[in-house]
């Protein structure tokens, strides 16, 4: 199984761990990626200001996989969303492609609409199987409750993302509930995080975000298992900064699904870039499996 | 005469110009950090900071920067072999031919006492440094010209710097093959150097001139090939006593030597016409001229540069005086040369090709800014230009990790983005929907009833070519897409908050009022979750169309503004 590892922008810099802990765990369960320097913006940022941009930006991506002869694994949930909306969109219309290709080619670059484009998550439960994870985990977690955070670009569009069903998903839950952990159920489950409005509307961004988080907390868990960037960074930044006057965190940490499957499988903390504290906090939920 | 009054006058304009520039990096203000410092305590932190580091521990540090990444250049070979190789070139043969060869009473004179520029290993080195400079112009020239790849167009700046380097280079080579092939030379040194007479030894004279045109390329008008075997052992045996312990063969000066024989056949005629000299002023006059105008031009780098990457190892930003990264800030314009790396890794370089704005490309970016700190007001129209470049930006940090002189463009970034935000031109979002949200305010405001003509702007743009995109005009407003958007549950009284709510701004382009729609706070606030684009009975792309619509604002907005604005920056960026 390989892939071309689509990083995106977000991720290598401004939130290492979740690179380091997928890349343990992939290769844990002999995934094997292939890092393609060229990679550039998956074009998310771009759609406000000029789609037509974004989806060349989009377009540059999916060639440069064909190029290696490889489909894409995303990190991001924005970055997998906006690239399967765009290899859809060119699919569609082939003379959005032409044009398209017409600036490619200034690169040496050709994109023929062959691309396909998977989240972490998709690989991870269709391509590697539940089973295979069952078999590699050494310790399982007891009686420790998650709030899966499917994320918008994941699951909307759905006839474009086919990622799971958009109203009632089970693809994230399932591979939570592997890990031994309990996955429950909350009603802001598939709400959005708040994060593609930092910067342009703090308040409103931090509003939607503590929804989720005393969404969460009142359901009982621990952790919110996010698998994106944005996501990740957002609700660390509301439990860290404290912004607005806000004094609660409803006892609610967020984590990374491929921290907390790491360390059922028996990586180390640091590979998986866990801070002690939640590092510490998780392994006392962890039992021998 | 000529020569000592430019040598002083360039030196002059040189050290004047180096502290003008140096004073700028107290003066020009980037990032909110820097907005309230007075020049004053900037100097004054930059003095303690010097001093107790060169009197610290951190000495040692500064000492292998200086040689590792300076002299060495190891921060940018760690970065690209490349460019590494090329600049090592010009730099180190640059430097070698500086000090040996231009300052040569001054170093290689004091260094060793029997040195002649005529001699070995003087003569074969001199050379050589030459060649490496040329090859790292050539190497140079191939990137810039000929590489593919996304880089930046090389510009006026960049092609001064390589020209004046060549005019330098050439110059100097060809005057030493002129001077290998002179007579007048020839004589001379004879004159000087041999101690023979033209009358009383005229026939050792004519086998040493034998010799020297056989052997080393002299031209003369008296003596010409086919040559007599004995005159040439007679001059070989003159020059062995009376020339060899002054001048090596000038087959060591390789270059001059290859360029003796190109110009062989007209060399007498350069020799009479005084082709040397002009070449001779034409050498030390670039030279000077690249003296005087080196703070001004992009040579100023072997200034600011080798500063950059010392402050660079020693200051740690997190704890740093305010001042000094205000202060480092302002030196980082100077220290980048434009080379383009950074544009070559950007991740949204890709942009350019459909929005045609350089200041997308940080290497551009980062010329705009030079120029924009360098003057006191600054029109509209330039405003917008790097305000719409320094947003399209997604901070993913390459530039700042692949910039072969460590400039921490990043940080660069975050301080122009607050200026500009100071300016009242605050990212896109923000900026488009204050722009739009005031024109929406007067259409509301006429206190009578919409008119129900179409505005102009047809929602066509990007993706809107696409026949989903006109999907708005089979809503039949049953109000799913407010009712499920939660931002709108968020807020108690949405309308006011947001505007037009998602099924008002169907419901206005189906009228063809798209002015309002695009007016509406309501796309700026939007998430894009998607979820009124999923839940619509009627297939209606409502998120899609949304983001159609903020396009189309973003150019109206654009267009709107006054071109006529001028801007005094004197608070900040200048």
């Amino acid at each position: 199984m390989r892939f071309a590892f689509f990083l995106g922008c977000t991720t290598p810099f401004h939130l290492k761990a979740y690179e380091t802990s997928s890349r343990a765990v992939l290769r844990g369960l002999d995934v094997d990626l292939v890092d393609i320097a060229r990679f550039g913006c998956c074009g998310y940022p771009l759609k406000n200001v000029d789609l037509k941009a974004s989806l060349l930006s989009t377009a540059r991506n999916l060639a440069l996989a064909r190029k290696e002869d490889l489909h894409i694994l995303c990190l991001c949930k924005c970055g997998f969303g906006t690239l399967k909306q765009g290899a859809a969109a060119l699919l569609k219309d082939p003379r959005l492609l032409d044009e398209m290709n017409r600036h490619l080619e200034k690169e040496d670059l050709c994109y023929d609409g062959r691309c396909e484009v998977f989240h972490l998550l998709t690989v991870l439960h269709k391509h590697v199987g539940l089973e295979m994870i069952r078999k590699k985990i050494r310790k399982s977690y007891k009686d420790l409750k998650i709030a899966t955070h499917y994320g918008c670009h994941a699951l909307r569009p759905s006839e474009i993302v086919r990622f799971d069903d958009s109203v009632s998903p089970k693809l994230f839950d399932e591979l939570v509930d592997t890990t031994g952990a309990e996955s429950v159920a909350w009603p802001e489950k598939l709400a959005c995080c708040g994060g593609p409005l930092l910067g342009i509307n703090d308040s409103l961004s931090f509003k939607l975000t503590e929804k989720k988080l005393a969404g969460a907390g009142q359901a009982g868990a621990r952790f919110i298992a996010t698998a994106c960037p944005f996501c990740q960074i957002q609700f660390e930044t509301m439990q860290r900064e404290y912004p607005f006057g806000r004094r609660e965190n409803h006892g609610v940490r967020p984590v990374l699904y491929p921290q907390l499957l790491g360390l059922c499988m028996g990586l180390d903390k640091e590979t998986l870039g866990l801070g002690n504290e939640d590092g510490s906090l998780l392994e006392q939920f962890l039992v021998a499996a | 005469m000529l020569f000592t009054f430019c040598l002083y006058l360039s030196l002059a304009v040189f050290g004047l110009g180096s502290l003008f520039k140096a004073f700028n990096w107290f003066r020009i203000k980037i990032g909110p950090g820097a907005r309230d410092i007075p020049v004053s305590t900037r100097i004054g932190a930059a003095v303690n900071g010097s001093i107790s580091t060169v009197f610290s521990k951190k000495v040692f540090l500064l000492l292998k920067v200086l040689i590792v990444d300076v002299l060495f250049q190891g921060w940018m070979l760690k970065r690209s072999f490349f460019r590494w190789a090329s600049h090592m070139c010009i730099w180190g043969g640059f430097a070698l031919l500086l000090v040996m060869h231009g300052l040569e009473q001054l170093v290689t004179g004091a260094l060793f006492p029997d040195y002649a520029s005529t001699l070995n290993p003087f003569m074969f080195l001199r050379d050589l440094a030459a060649a490496f400079v040329l090859l790292g112009i050539a190497l140079v020239l191939y990137r810039r010209l000929l590489m593919k790849g996304s880089r930046p167009k090389s510009t006026a700046r960049d092609y001064y710097a390589i020209t004046v380097l060549a005019v330098i280079m050439v110059s100097g080579i060809v005057l030493e093959g002129t001077q290998i092939t002179s007579h007048v030379i020839f004589r001379d040194m004879v004159e000087q150097y041999a101690g023979m007479d033209e009358q009383d030894d005229a026939s050792q004279l004519k086998a040493l001139e034998s010799y020297w045109v056989e052997a080393f390329g002299v031209v003369s008008p008296d003596v010409q090939g086919p040559m007599d075997a004995q005159i040439l052992a007679q001059g070989e045996e003159i020059h062995i006593a009376s020339c060899a312990d002054c001048h090596s063969r000038p087959q060591w000066a390789f270059l001059g030597y290859g360029v003796a024989g190109a110009i062989r056949p007209f060399a007498f005629s350069l020799d009479r016409t005084g082709f040397g000299t002009f070449l001779w002023y034409v050498h030390f006059l670039t030279c000077f001229l690249g003296l005087a105008l080196l703070p001004f031009s992009k040579f100023f780098h072997v200034v600011a540069t080798p500063l950059n990457l010392l402050i660079n190892a020693v200051m740690d930003e997190k704890k740093a005086h305010p001042a000094n990264i205000a202060t480092k800030r302002a030196l980082e314009l100077d220290a980048c040369t434009h080379c383009g790396d950074c544009t070559v890794r950007c991740s949204v370089a890709i942009a350019y090709r459909q929005i045609p704005n350089p200041a997308i490309l940080p290497s551009e970016k980062l010329a705009a800014l030079r120029k924009m700190a360098s003057r006191k007001k600054i029109g509209y129209r330039e405003i917008r230009v790097i305000q719409e470049g320094n947003h399209i930006c997604t901070g993913c940090h390459r530039c700042t990790d692949v910039c072969p002189v460590g400039i921490n463009l990043e940080a660069l970034w975050h301080g122009l983005g607050d200026d500009l935000a100071h300016l009242g031109y605050p990212r896109l979002e923000i900026w488009t929907r204050n722009a739009m949200g005031a024109m929406f305010e007067t259409a509301l405001q006429e206190g009578r009833p919409l008119l129900l003509e179409p505005s102009d702007g047809n929602v066509s743009e990007g993706y809107g070519s696409q026949p989903q995109m006109q999907s708005f005009s089979v809503c039949f407003g049953c109000q799913t897409c407010t009712n499920v958007c939660p931002v709108v549950a968020i807020f108690e009284n949405p309308g006011e908050q947001v505007g037009l709510l998602p099924h008002q701004i169907m419901h206005a382009l189906a009228l063809g009022r798209t002015d309002l729609a695009m007016g509406s706070g309501m796309l700026w606030d939007c998430v894009t979750c998607y979820l009124c684009q999923e839940e619509c009975p009627q297939g209606v792309y409502v998120t899609d169309v949304l983001y159609v619509l903020k396009n189309m604002a973003c150019k109206k907005a654009a267009e709107a503004g006054n071109a006529a604005t001028q801007h005094e920056i004197g608070g900040h960026l200048g």
